[in-house]
């Protein structure tokens, strides 16, 4: 089998397999699968306002995506993009309606959107000091540093950020007509675009760019990384940086492109959903799109057919995680018939 | 003052410590089971999941909260068996099998509490009194320290008996030979698979149990999603307490203590924000984390699986 | 013990091919051969880690399987590996005791008396208390001994058991074996060092590239002379081809006063099971290859990676040329000349996955003509690949194949391409030759040689004597961590150089 096909197979192959064991389930949960994939299907890909929340949906989860990439090709785990998009929403909420008043319109989305880099990547700088100079085990400080800012996003909506007029704890609402601009007399805001670009642009300094071989060099072996000369402990403060900015940025984009406000409770939890998917991808910047669309129309389109079928949308949840099960077998398989071959 | 060390104040904090610290003290303990023989288990979270539905769908149909707590071992032991063929048996990526089982187990909760509770709502009577004679009369401390369900003793008791474990039987020397150098283990003839399975399903087990408890003791019914990060904090609790289950217990009564302070206080009248006081748990690690992150004392062969004579 | 017709493949490689070597107890078997000739993977079936393709063992005249390090426990075979297989934070006594099985009780009491037992055997003296890390490397073989020996003693393999030890510690070892051996034990002796198979084997197999070349019974080696045995050896294993040290590869002329390296009071902190290093002080000349000596484990790698930048110095100067490159990370003093040739070529010296022509450019990322404006010039790395191919003759599929399908030989030769590149004025060789065939140590020696006389500098870091006295001008010896002397390269330079590396003190 040709390499470019057998790549393919390998990245398929989960989600069809998925996708039918899926189906499995829903027949024993006496659902009718058919049905349901259809009508996933009817709400997003064969209707013109579907396709667009899809669009919608995927610039958010683009962007942690891009996040994700940047350092998971470095070797790094942050898995506190949760927290680090959070926070940055929040600010961005609390602050946008303010600036977009006093600044000129495109100055103050850009201050916004250098806020909320600037919030996540701060947020990331506890666990990237303590992995970069002690060596400390990221998986657990930025876990941490998540839960931490759930509740500190909570307290500052209750308090210094809330809207004292509204008894629901929410920020100031950012008006409709502030908000990112939609392209042509779509749903689609110009956010979607930047997501888009972004990790397109992820994707080519990472494989095209010295600066990207650096962090590939570092992820693939630290100490060959040293012993040609990198400067490790500063390509991982760089990485955590970056890595951090993005998620930030993908908080910003959706309060600015589509919320607009930020309620105590909210946490779209993202990050951890988002993982498999860049997995999937094999960290290749275009294959993720395709995979963040997957997901997209998954979860639009299963919200609704799941709904119709009297299930809670968490079947997504399953799903997902029976891809990552399959996957890392996948890819197990083909590592050693590799081997054997 | 007063108002602290009035019996309202007390029975709300100790119940609600003891209720927090619980499924922290059981998961940990589990996990750092897990990781001594080298096994770094993300899947936690899902494990306490399955064990708190279990737990609570078999204690509501038969009426018994022994069942109970034993259906959600045996649930908690049925997620730990994936993780062993994914990581143990084969030699996938232990991090990424961890989310996904942790992602598939918080769907399938929901989805299952869904199918079958979600017209009812049900909620499972009260407990059945424990009250310790005489020590349960204590004023102030007795009303809620010694009327306490017998697995929360027999969780204590545990930590003496992992720590014995540990220290005094060929059990704990192969366990820490699994996690610190497989090769020597394997070489002296024990399987590897074999005791890396044995500590991933005692840690399904006690993970189980963690969850059975915080479902039918801790808040008497089933809400998906509800162990609420519990699992990743057991986690964490594991990584920093270096192998030493007395050390589970003192960070799990630690964040137990936190966590309910936030209730406890507000019984007591005083106005911290609840997302504040919630927050110290985490801030905590954090400033452990700082100071002693350096020296962490985690097995060497964590994380990675063990492939014999590999060139 | 008789292993027969063993045939073992792996991918790429024929590690065995139809070998037979039989076992007799009271006798020591030594198996001699180069690096790859197959003797670790045939003893890795006695030990239960591999399995034959073809070919039986059969103990006492009957097939036995050994499917795996149990089942070879179980038939009474101990194996004591090349790399310490004790857990390094226990204790001597909870090593020992690994292995029992978990439903008992641990038996401290059983487990000294057998401890004691064993100890008479060998003839040693053993502290149970001990953290097994904190030993002396010749204290942890024995332990390993012991444990192999511990269910019961019939064979014992051993896989190159002198390599990390002292003379002082061979000669214990020698002590140890011999004493088994006249206790009954048939013994299995892997080594590629010739003069051990003459002190300690009975009886001599010879290996060559997986195929048993040569066989001498012990009557036979008892009535030969050292050297008439040595002679033979040398000649089953090479054919008639001259010894590699024949060939002189020294300097015709001397090297000139101009100093390239000067190194003052280098100090570093030791760290676990790692040497510091104690107030080095050298001068390299231009044009110079200075060898550095001694046993390994006595500060070479430290030295070595505190020169290139790896390892921060805790006190002294490193000046390149004239100019102080001490604060100067790795990055620094490549760039100003000084190249390091790990001898981890693997783990640190290339990325595996990565192609050839990357590993080639893997210095320079970042750097013109490789990489403008940041971007990267696949053509360029290419074309270069292409060029250091042909140059260096390196043996590869592609430029692009991954690295570490290449042989051994050939990632040497990519490396050494990669470090001689890019105005190169001193380069660190860590053990350069190791793991290498003839054909390709000689070409490696006489590389170096070349790159010396074209002016480039070298610190030749080696544990083979001869590969020192046949490239070095002078020649430093390391001792726990310190330059105990440096001897100029001549007639008596071998003796001198042994003693140092001995006693520490000529």
């Amino acid at each position: 089998m040709r390499a470019r096909s057998r790549d393919a197979l390998r990245a398929l192959a989960p989600i069809i397999l998925a996708l039918l064991l899926g189906g499995v389930i829903l027949a024993a949960l006496g659902r009718d699968p058919i049905l349901f994939y259809t009508r996933v299907l009817n709400r997003t890909v064969f209707n013109a306002s579907g396709l667009q929340e899809v669009a919608v949906l995927m610039a958010p989860l683009l962007l942690i995506a891009a996040s994700l990439i940047v350092c998971f090709r470095a070797g790094l785990w942050n898995l506190g993009t949760d927290g680090q998009f959070l926070l940055a929403a929040v600010f961005v909420s609390a602050y946008g309606p303010a600036l977009v008043v006093a600044l000129p319109y495109w100055v103050a989305i850009c201050a916004l959107m250098l806020l909320a880099a600037g919030v996540a990547a701060a947020w990331a700088a506890l666990p990237a000091l303590l992995r970069a100079w002690h060596g400390v085990n990221e998986i657990i400080s930025t876990l941490m540093m998540s839960f931490l800012a759930f509740s500190l996003s909570a307290f500052l909506v209750k308090t210094y950020f809330g809207d004292p007029e509204n008894t629901v704890p929410q920020t100031l609402v950012l008006p409709v007509e502030d908000r990112l601009p939609r392209i042509a007399e779509s749903l689609v805001h110009v956010g979607v675009v930047f997501a888009v670009l972004a990790v397109l642009v992820v994707h080519l300094v990472m494989t095209r760019t010295a600066f990207g071989l650096r962090l590939r060099i570092v992820g693939h072996n630290p100490r060959a990384a040293e012993h040609v000369g990198l400067h490790v402990p500063r390509l991982t403060l760089a990485v955590f940086g970056i890595s951090a900015a993005l998620a930030g940025l993908g908080g910003a984009i959706e309060i600015l492109g589509v919320r607009g406000v930020v309620r105590a409770d909210w946490h779209p939890g993202f990050g951890l959903l988002v993982v498999p998917l860049v997995f999937l991808a094999r960290f290749h910047g275009v294959a993720v799109i395709g995979f963040v669309a997957f997901f997209a129309v998954l979860t639009i389109g299963g919200e609704s057919a799941a709904r119709r079928a009297d299930l809670p949308n968490h079947f997504l949840l399953v799903m997902m995680a029976m891809i990552l099960g399959i996957l890392a077998l996948v890819d197990h398989l083909a590592a050693r018939a590799k081997e054997r071959g | 003052m007063d108002t602290l060390l009035t019996t309202a104040f007390m029975t709300a904090f100790i119940a609600g410590t003891i209720a927090a610290t619980l499924p922290l003290l059981l998961a940990g303990l589990g996990e750092q089971m897990s990781e001594k023989a080298g096994v770094l288990n993300l899947g936690l979270e899902g494990m306490m999941l399955v064990g708190a539905f279990a737990g609570f769908a078999v204690a509501l149909e038969s009426g018994s909260f022994t069942l109970g707590f034993l259906a959600g071992i045996a649930g908690g032991m049925a997620v730990a068996a994936l993780m062993v063929l994914a990581c143990v048996v084969l030699p996938l990526n232990q991090i990424v099998i961890g989310i996904g089982i942790t992602l598939g187990m918080q769907g399938a909760t929901s989805l299952a509490h869904h199918v079958m509770y979600s017209e009812s709502y049900p909620r499972l009577p009260r407990q059945p009194e424990f009250a310790v004679p005489l020590l349960s009369e204590i004023p102030v401390l007795g009303a809620s320290l010694f009327t306490q369900n017998p697995v929360v003793w027999l969780s204590f008791a545990l930590v003496a008996v992992m720590a014995w474990l540990y220290r005094a039987t060929n059990i704990g020397l192969n366990l820490s030979a699994a996690g610190e150098k497989p090769a020597a283990l394997d070489l002296a003839g024990v399987g590897i698979t074999l005791t890396r399975s044995a500590a991933v399903l005692t840690t399904g087990a006690l993970a189980g149990l963690a969850g059975a408890y915080m479902a039918n003791i801790g808040a008497g019914l089933f809400v998906p999603f509800m162990t609420n990060g519990a699992g990743f904090m057991a986690i964490v609790l594991a990584m920093l307490a270096r192998g030493r289950p007395g050390w589970v217990l003192g960070g799990a009564l630690l964040v137990g203590v936190a966590t309910s302070l936030t209730t406890a206080l507000q019984v007591a009248g005083l106005n911290i924000p609840t997302d504040l006081v919630q927050m110290l748990p985490f801030i905590m690690i954090m400033i452990v984390l700082t100071i002693f992150g350096r020296r962490a004392g985690l097995p060497a062969a964590l994380g990675h699986p063990y492939l014999r004579g590999a060139r | 013990m008789r292993l027969s017709g063993i045939t073992k493949r792996f991918p790429g490689v024929v590690a065995n091919d139809d070998v037979t070597v039989e076992l007799f107890p009271g006798e020591v078997h030594a198996l001699l051969g180069e690096n790859g000739a197959g003797k670790s993977t045939l003893i890795g079936m006695l030990a239960g880690v591999q399995r034959p393709d073809a070919g039986t063992i059969s103990v006492r005249g009957e097939a036995v399987a050994i499917t795996s390090p149990r089942e070879a426990i179980r038939l009474g075979i101990g194996t004591v590996y090349q790399h310490a297989t004790l857990v390094p934070n226990m204790t001597v006594a909870e090593n020992l005791m690994l292995g029992q099985s978990w439903w008992r009780p641990m038996r401290r009491d059983a487990m000294l008396a057998r401890l004691a037992e064993i100890s008479v055997l060998l003839g040693v003296q053993t502290d149970p208390d001990a953290v097994a890390g904190t030993l002396s490397l010749g204290q942890q073989q024995q332990i390993e001994i012991m444990k192999a020996l511990w269910r019961g003693e019939r064979v014992l393999v051993l896989d190159e058991p002198t390599s990390m030890l002292t003379p002082q510690g061979v000669r214990e070892f020698g002590e140890v074996v011999m004493r088994l051996r006249d206790a009954g034990l048939a013994i299995v002796f892997v080594t590629h060092k010739l003069n051990e198979v003459l002190e300690f084997g009975d009886r001599v197999s010879i290996l060559k590239l997986g195929r048993l070349v040569g066989h001498i019974a012990p009557e036979r080696l008892r009535a030969m002379t050292p050297g008439d045995a040595t002679a033979q050896i040398i000649d089953m294993m090479f054919g008639r081809e001259p010894k590699p040290n024949d060939i002189g590869l020294r300097r015709a002329t001397p090297p000139d006063g101009a100093v390239a390296l000067t190194v003052e009071g280098l100090c570093t902190a030791p760290e676990a099971r790692q040497q510091g290093l104690s107030d080095i002080g050298f001068a390299l000349r231009v044009g110079e290859v200075f060898g550095i000596a001694g046993v390994d484990g006595n500060g070479q790698k430290q030295l070595a990676e505190a020169l290139a930048g790896q390892l921060r110095a805790s006190a002294g100067r490193v000046l390149l040329g004239g100019q102080d490159v001490t604060v100067l990370g790795v990055a620094g003093r490549q760039r100003l000349g000084l190249r390091y040739l790990t001898d981890d070529r693997l783990g640190e010296g290339t990325v595996g996955a990565y192609s050839v022509g990357l590993n080639l450019v893997l210095k320079q990322v970042g750097e013109a003509p490789f990489w403008r404006r940041g971007l990267t010039d696949e053509a360029a790395i290419q074309a270069h690949a292409e060029s250091m191919i042909t140059r260096y003759d390196i043996r590869t599929p592609s430029a692009e194949t991954p690295i570490a399908r290449l042989s051994g030989g050939n990632i040497q030769k990519a490396l050494f391409g990669r470090e001689m590149s890019n105005g190169p004025r001193v380069v660190i060789y860590n053990k350069p030759t190791y793991g290498l065939d003839l054909a390709n140590i000689r070409l490696s020696r006489q590389r170096i040689r070349e790159a010396a006389d074209a002016g480039v500098a070298g610190l030749l870091i080696s544990t083979e004597l001869d590969e020192l006295l046949e490239l070095c001008d002078r020649i430093g010896v390391m001792y726990r961590g310190r330059l105990v002397g440096i001897v100029e390269n001549g007639p008596d330079a071998g003796p001198r150089i042994g003693q140092l590396m001995v006693a520490g003190s000529a």
